[in-house]
């Protein structure tokens, strides 16, 4: 390739000072770059009004491929299902047989549930949701692990709500657009979520590990209590994630925890919704009258 | 791709007619807007400008992805151009278009801007020391800068959220970047024809 016209400057003066003048600017430029991610250091969602510019600019181009993908992504999925559906077939005659049985003694003890719920005078857990949209784009270039959902503060999100799918836990809000809110995956490393296993209640911590799983670490150090297989959902513990959200199931056993597969694929998932921050529901159910003497099963701290 | 002969065959074949319809006959018509013309100074500036810009908005296609896998494309068309077009933009060019890819990456603002600056004053100093180089020797210096702009925005994405991931997490991202990067090139090249030639 031929080097560039202006090099080497030679004796012209005029060249020599444009070529200095360009390295100072440069120098200058990058120093100035580092001045604005010092100020991102000391207040990360500084620039949070540039980043929603951005999402809200680009988001109805997402959206407008958003259908697109999720066709695509279907494709795989149904052409599979033709084959050995005679197999799947049977195999899964036998199994709503085998359920049917356990639904009905579910519903038995669901009932049951209910009517001690009602004989200790506890309210009922809201399960409501703030908004339901859709993923419609990531950061799929970044080791951060951000995902723009479709609706914003039209439909009354907030920071800090946390977001599931179908099949569990997705992420939290963090930036709020007009018409767009960008989710932090619970894959990315900066988002630790409270959970325990399903079976048994260990209490864990999680958090993300950038490259689509997430680390299990249990609260109390001591013996590794994972097995590979271990469902672990969110417990409600620090307020933000209401308890019992699936999150992921164990896949490796490494000395201090397991590593775990987020049951919720953000690029599969159909939806995602937003719920509401569960400590404002622990709030709620505690500000019924105080002379009752009530002590919500699912508040983060124990009522003195 | 047309060539240059038939054109001028036509033109020999007889005298042009000024037939309403002669407009819509393809060959003289081509040829005569693109012979003694001047070069258009929008497509000339606008075309790599816009090329790096929608490089760095890829990210907002819906790609959803768990990890980090898409190449950094603004980067590497950014990377392309200034290899192949050295004089085009000026040396502190980098900041504006690291600016522009800071807003939609998702790494915290003025990662980018800072490491594409980095990299415009290291790819002068390679400039001054290897002048005459061919397309592996570019190939190699691309790849390199690429894997510091990984690695230097997970650094960075660290010391702002701190809370960091793997660097092993890269590596895929880094070997698919390194691959498509001559596929990049091809196509950049392609576009500074276009941009010249219009």
């Amino acid at each position: 390739m031929a080097a560039s016209k202006n090099r080497p400057s030679g004796f012209s003066r005029k060249a020599q000072y444009s070529l200095f003048a360009a390295y100072v600017l440069t120098i200058a430029g990058a120093v100035f770059a580092g001045l604005l991610l010092v100020i991102s250091v000391i207040d990360p969602t500084g620039f949070a009004a540039l980043r929603k510019i951005g999402a809200e600019v680009t988001a109805p181009v997402a959206r407008a491929f958003d259908s697109l993908r999720r066709s695509v992504n279907d494709l795989g999925g149904n052409t599979s299902a033709y084959f050995d559906a005679a197999a799947k077939n049977a195999k899964l005659t036998k199994e709503v047989k085998a359920n049917r049985t356990k639904i009905i003694e579910a519903r038995a003890i669901k009932l049951e549930n209910k009517r001690l719920r009602n004989l200790l005078a506890l309210k009922q857990a809201e399960t409501g949701h703030i908004a339901i949209g859709r993923l419609i784009s990531s950061t799929a270039s970044s080791s951060r692990r951000l995902a723009t959902l479709s609706i914003g503060s039209n439909y009354n999100i907030e920071n800090g709500q946390p977001v599931r799918g179908p099949e569990g836990l997705i992420g939290r809000i963090i930036e709020v657009g007009p018409t767009t809110a960008r989710v932090l995956l619970i894959t990315d490393p900066g988002n630790p979520v409270p959970v325990m296993r399903v079976a048994d209640g260990v209490a864990a911590s999680g958090e993300g590990t950038a490259n689509g799983m997430v680390m299990v670490r249990p609260v109390n150090l001591g013996i590794n209590p994972f097995k590979i297989g271990d469902i672990i959902v969110t417990s409600g513990n620090g307020g933000l994630f209401r308890p019992n959200i699936p999150y992921a199931k164990v896949v490796k056993i490494i000395p201090d925890g397991a590593l775990a597969r987020p049951l919720a694929n953000p690029a599969f998932t159909p939806y995602a919704m937003v719920l509401p921050i569960y400590e404002q529901e622990a709030m709620e159910t505690l500000a019924i009258p105080a002379d009752e003497p009530i002590a919500p099963a699912q508040a983060a701290e124990p009522q003195e | 791709m047309k060539r240059a002969g038939g054109g001028f065959k036509t033109r020999q074949a007889g005298p042009l007619k000024k037939s309403p319809m002669a407009v819509f006959k393809r060959p003289s018509r081509t040829y005569e807007s693109r012979l003694n013309r001047e070069q258009s100074r929008l497509s000339m500036i606008a075309i790599p400008v816009a090329s790096v810009l929608l490089g760095s908005m890829v990210t907002a296609m819906p790609i959803i992805e768990t990890q980090p896998v898409l190449p950094p494309l603004g980067l590497m068309i950014f990377l392309a151009w200034r290899l192949l077009r050295p004089g085009l933009w000026p040396m502190w060019a980098g900041l504006p278009f690291g600016m522009f890819d800071d807003m939609f990456s998702g790494q915290p603002f003025g990662s980018a801007a800072l490491i594409w600056s980095l990299i415009m004053i290291a790819l002068e100093i390679i400039d001054m020391r290897a002048i005459w180089r061919d397309h592996l020797q570019d190939w190699l210096i691309a790849s390199f800068m690429i894997v510091i702009a990984l690695f230097g925005g997970l650094i960075c994405a660290g010391l702002v959220y701190k809370a960091r991931a793997e660097a092993i997490v890269l590596l895929p991202q880094i070997l698919l970047s390194l691959l498509l990067y001559p596929i990049t090139v091809r196509m950049v090249a392609r576009l500074d024809r276009w941009r010249l030639s219009t």
